[in-house]
């Protein structure tokens, strides 16, 4: 049935958890669309010719509507507007809060082709393996201008944005390899950052990871076209701690607890700092990478706006792998001045 | 006083009738002097209203070829007869036109400045100086753009997203001027044209007997006054930090990204009903006058207009909700969306109730608001579906927002623009068009618009992103239908020109062929040049007053 309508509407093959809550939404919206147009269509036709003209100078009744009818003009549309308005907020909110146990990826776009990066080693020019029936959260960004991460049979689309990172989540439901687009126009060859999802199963997901551990370069061949963006295959979190030393961020940061002329490391990530102007502010991956690219966006309580951007100097992955260093850095009991523990958990 | 049946005025007197098979002791504005000169300096609003026409209909013509070029090209998956930078620059282009040059001066200039202080009662529009200025100016910024696209050009889109903006090599800056000068242009005329409503208004015009048309351009001059300065200030800063690289919009310098956004955002969700708002008002005149009927609800259809002038202004979010704002934002705007639909709901509603009981003319401008009824219900439907949150997740960006926006912005207004060019055809020239040609080319019109636009729709569904040069092979068929659509709807428009151009010098002499009781009826056509003969006229009844004088008395109670 709902095969059928999909037909009907050309909508893709739907292949995650999302995509079946859209669509739902998607046929009362477009169904409701076309009974209420039809309505109205099929009341003005009928009038047409009820009410044609029989005489040029034809005078006509003055008719106004009373309160009731304009009131009814106002509520049928006000209370479907409204209950779309509700289901479509909720499947947002659940679209936009990755459960926990979510397995990240960084995505990062560029002119023109997506990069993408787990915190565990392999990475890959223009395709993102992921194994099915496990949530899957990305970390995107961009290198230079807006692009934006769309896959038509998940249903996702996420704008990537230079120097920050937004994230999208989603749960394949079958193995296949799905397309992905970039939709926010980025110049010359937008129509060509191209690039595809290949769903795994389980298994065939675990062996594929062994073999990238292994240490083998995927043999595709875009990503000869730019291979000074693919670092050496590592854990990220490894390449993080050795670029935190070569970047000088140790320079101000300490990663022991200590306070230095930046805020330390240790324990940073998920921590509730208190900024200058009195707001708070859960570190998170945004947060982390606006700090290295946009270092006086929020300057943290009693510390000075010193730090340089690092924005162009942190090339590709080298920004996500900095953040999965300073994500290794946890522990329960170390407080320092400005932190305040987590003051929330997100929803689920 | 009761209203009499005949063509005159309603009641009172309008002298304009009495010298009226006498043209040549009153010479219409046409014929008060042929000299160049006296059209380039003049400061009647008609003349002005007709200059603007002539300028719009050449930059409808550019937008149009390049619409055309586009649709050609995106007749294959591959390059087909351009390559890429060139698609990118005519997209820019076709949109920069129809959007700054076409769509929001379109209605405004020619028809509210022509039809508006006929519709009050008054000699001309508050400051007729700043009128002719506002022309020129307008003229100027286009010059600008124009020049700046064809020398270069730029690969921006209309929507000129930065960083991209900025950092393209392509020329920016003279494009993003124009723009910026177009704007004073609309805020002098919105400025104009309110203080006309409030002082202008002949003897007997209270606010609630304005002609509908006057209350949508009303409420359209308020944003235009309100909103216009914001993407003005926005147009600097992206030319300043273009040419000079200030780093606003770049985060390594503590920029933002997406505040280009939200500002252009600001402007342009409002602009989408500076465009369409003045089709609403030519809509509203057209049904009561094809119906004979007064307005089903004419304080809803003028409370709406406003009502969507104010929350136009809190929805700009929704174009942004997958750009990395908040959830919380997103569902303010979403639901602030949903109120600007129940606004255009309440007037879709109340223009089919004005045909209730009516007698209905199936003509030229009627088959538009045909059209037009069908492109707003289902424009502004798809409207509300991408303004529900989760929805928008896979539509935007993608054909089904520009299918979206080319129903209710493109075929709305369209379908007004050419609704209200015929309607008032015979009230600006005294000339009448071929009727049968008129229906000809409008089903034309409205098929091929839908022949064109339904498949994007579609298309749209299937995850085709807007503004791609090539696509893959599975969206071809679409694509396809989709320029076949927009053959024939061009195929329409040079009917149109054919048959109106005839008209112009060969047409029939008509003073009101519709025995319309709109307003601006009430005097000579064309017009005078000081629009009415003798002293100012009174107007003791409603507009669109169609009932029968005999039964006036007892009938019209709730006003
Ligand atoms: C009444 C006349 C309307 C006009 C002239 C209009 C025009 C437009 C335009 C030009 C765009 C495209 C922007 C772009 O991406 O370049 C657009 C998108 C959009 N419109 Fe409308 N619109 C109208 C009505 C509505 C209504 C009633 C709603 C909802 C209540 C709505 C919701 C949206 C949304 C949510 C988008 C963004 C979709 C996206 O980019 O994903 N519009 N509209
Ligand atoms: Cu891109």
């Amino acid at each position: 049935m709902s095969d059928l309508a999909n037909q009907f509407l050309f909508l893709p093959e739907r292949a995650s958890t999302f995509a079946e809550r859209v669509d739902f939404l998607h046929y009362f919206v477009v169904g409701t669309t076309m009974v209420m147009s039809a309505g109205v269509g099929l009341a003005a036709l009928f009038m047409f010719f009820r009410y044609r003209r029989r005489e040029s100078h034809q005078h006509t009744e003055y008719v106004v509507p009373d309160l009731k009818t304009e009131f009814l003009f106002v509520s049928v549309p006000l209370v479907f507007f409204l209950a779309w308005f509700a289901i479509g907020f909720r499947d947002f909110t659940w679209y936009t809060t990755p459960p926990k146990d979510s397995m990240d990826v960084y995505v990062m776009g560029k002119q023109w082709m997506w990069k993408f990066s787990y915190p565990e080693g392999p990475n890959g020019v223009n395709v993102l393996h992921v194994p099915a029936n496990r949530p899957v959260r990305l970390l995107i960004t961009s290198r230079d201008v807006i692009h934006s991460f769309y896959v038509p049979s998940f249903r996702i689309k996420m704008d990537a944005l230079p120097g920050r990172y937004t994230q999208a989540w989603f749960e394949a439901t079958k193995p296949g390899t799905y397309q992905v687009l970039c939709t926010e126009y980025c110049g010359l060859s937008h129509s060509k950052m191209l690039a595809e999802v290949v769903v795994l199963s389980p298994e065939d997901y675990e062996n594929w990871l062994k073999e990238q551990q292994r240490g083998r370069l995927q043999d595709r061949q875009d990503a000869l076209a730019d291979t000074s963006l693919v670092p050496p295959v590592a854990r990220m979190a490894e390449q993080g701690q050795k670029l935190v030393g070569t970047q000088g961020c140790l320079k101000c940061h300490s990663v022991d607890g200590s306070k230095h002329i930046g805020p330390t490391f240790l324990g940073l990530y998920e921590r509730n700092e208190k900024l200058e102007d009195g707001q708070n502010i859960r570190v998170d991956e945004a947060y982390i990478t606006q700090s290295m690219m946009d270092p006086g966006a929020h300057i943290v309580a009693g510390y000075q706006n010193v730090m340089p951007t690092y924005q162009g100097k942190l090339q590709g992955p080298e920004s996500a792998a900095i953040v999965e260093y300073i994500k290794t850095l946890r522990t329960a009991n170390v407080r320092e001045t400005a932190s305040e523990g987590p003051a929330y958990d997100p929803i689920q | 006083m009761t209203p009499s049946s005949s063509i005159a005025a309603p009641g009172a007197a309008v002298p304009g009738h009495e010298a009226h098979d006498d043209h040549g002791h009153h010479p219409s504005y046409l014929t008060d002097g042929t000299t160049v000169k006296s059209w380039l300096l003049t400061v009647d609003h008609k003349r002005i209203g007709i200059m603007y026409m002539a300028w719009i209909l050449l930059f409808f013509l550019v937008g149009g070829i390049f619409a055309l070029l586009i649709r050609i090209e995106l007749l294959t998956p591959g390059p087909t007869i351009m390559d890429a930078m060139t698609y990118n620059r005519v997209f820019t282009l076709h949109g920069v036109v129809m959007i700054f040059l076409f769509m929001i001066p379109a209605i405004p200039g020619i028809f509210g400045n022509f039809m508006l202080p006929l519709m009050l009662g008054a000699k001309d529009v508050a400051f007729p100086r700043l009128n002719l200025l506002s022309l020129y100016v307008y003229l100027a910024g286009a010059g600008f753009a124009l020049w700046g696209m064809l020398n270069g050009g730029l690969d921006t889109g209309w929507t000129f997203y930065t960083p991209y903006s900025a950092h393209t090599t392509t020329t920016v800056a003279p494009v993003l001027f124009g723009a910026f000068i177009i704007g004073f242009s609309s805020i002098l005329t919105g400025m104009n044209f309110i203080v006309t409503t409030h002082t202008m208004r002949a003897p007997g015009i209270t606010w609630f007997k304005m002609p509908l048309m006057v209350w949508a351009l009303y409420a359209t001059s308020c944003i235009q006054v309100l909103a216009t300065p914001v993407i003005g200030l926005l147009l600097l800063l992206v030319t300043a930090e273009n040419l000079f690289s200030l780093g606003m919009f770049d985060v390594a310098r503590g920029g933002d990204p997406v505040l280009f956004q939200h500002l252009f955002w600001f402007y342009s969700h409002p602009a989408v009903y500076i465009m369409v708002l003045p089709a609403f008002g030519v809509m509203s005149e057209v049904v009561s006058a094809f119906s004979r009927k007064n307005i089903f609800g004419y304080r809803a259809v003028a409370y709406s207009s406003v009502g969507i002038a104010f929350v136009g202004f809190f929805a700009w979010g929704h174009h942004m909700f997958v750009s990395g704002q908040s959830t919380f934002n997103a569902g303010v705007f979403g639901v602030l969306s949903m109120l600007v639909g129940v606004f255009t709901a309440i007037k879709v509603f109340n223009w089919v109730g004005t045909v209730y009981k009516g007698a209905v003319e199936f003509s030229t401008p009627f088959a538009y608001f045909c059209g037009f009824l069908f492109f707003t219900v289902f424009g502004g439907m798809t409207g509300i579906a991408v303004a529900t949150v989760s929805l928008d997740v896979p539509w935007h960006d993608t054909y089904f927002v520009v299918a979206h926006f080319h129903f209710i912005m493109v075929g709305a207004t369209i379908m007004a623009f050419l609704a209200a060019l015929h309607y008032w055809f015979p009230k600006m020239f005294g000339k009448m068009y071929h009727e049968g040609w008129g229906l000809v080319s409008a089903a034309l019109i409205i098929l091929g618009f839908n022949a064109t636009f339904i498949p994007q729709f579609l298309v749209g569904n299937a995850g085709m992103p807007r503004r791609y040069y090539e696509y893959p092979e599975r969206f071809q068929a679409l694509n396809v239908a989709s320029t076949a659509g927009a053959s024939l709807l061009a195929f329409g428009f040079i009917i149109i020109a054919i048959y109106l151009t005839y008209a112009l010098i060969y047409g029939k002499r008509v003073d009101n062929p519709w025995n319309s009781k709109g307003y601006e009826w009430l005097t000579m056509s064309p017009p005078p040049t000081h629009n009415f003969i003798g002293p100012q006229p009174t107007y003791p009844e409603e507009p669109h007053f169609y009932v029968d004088p005999k039964k006036a008395q007892g009938e019209v109670s709730d006003v």
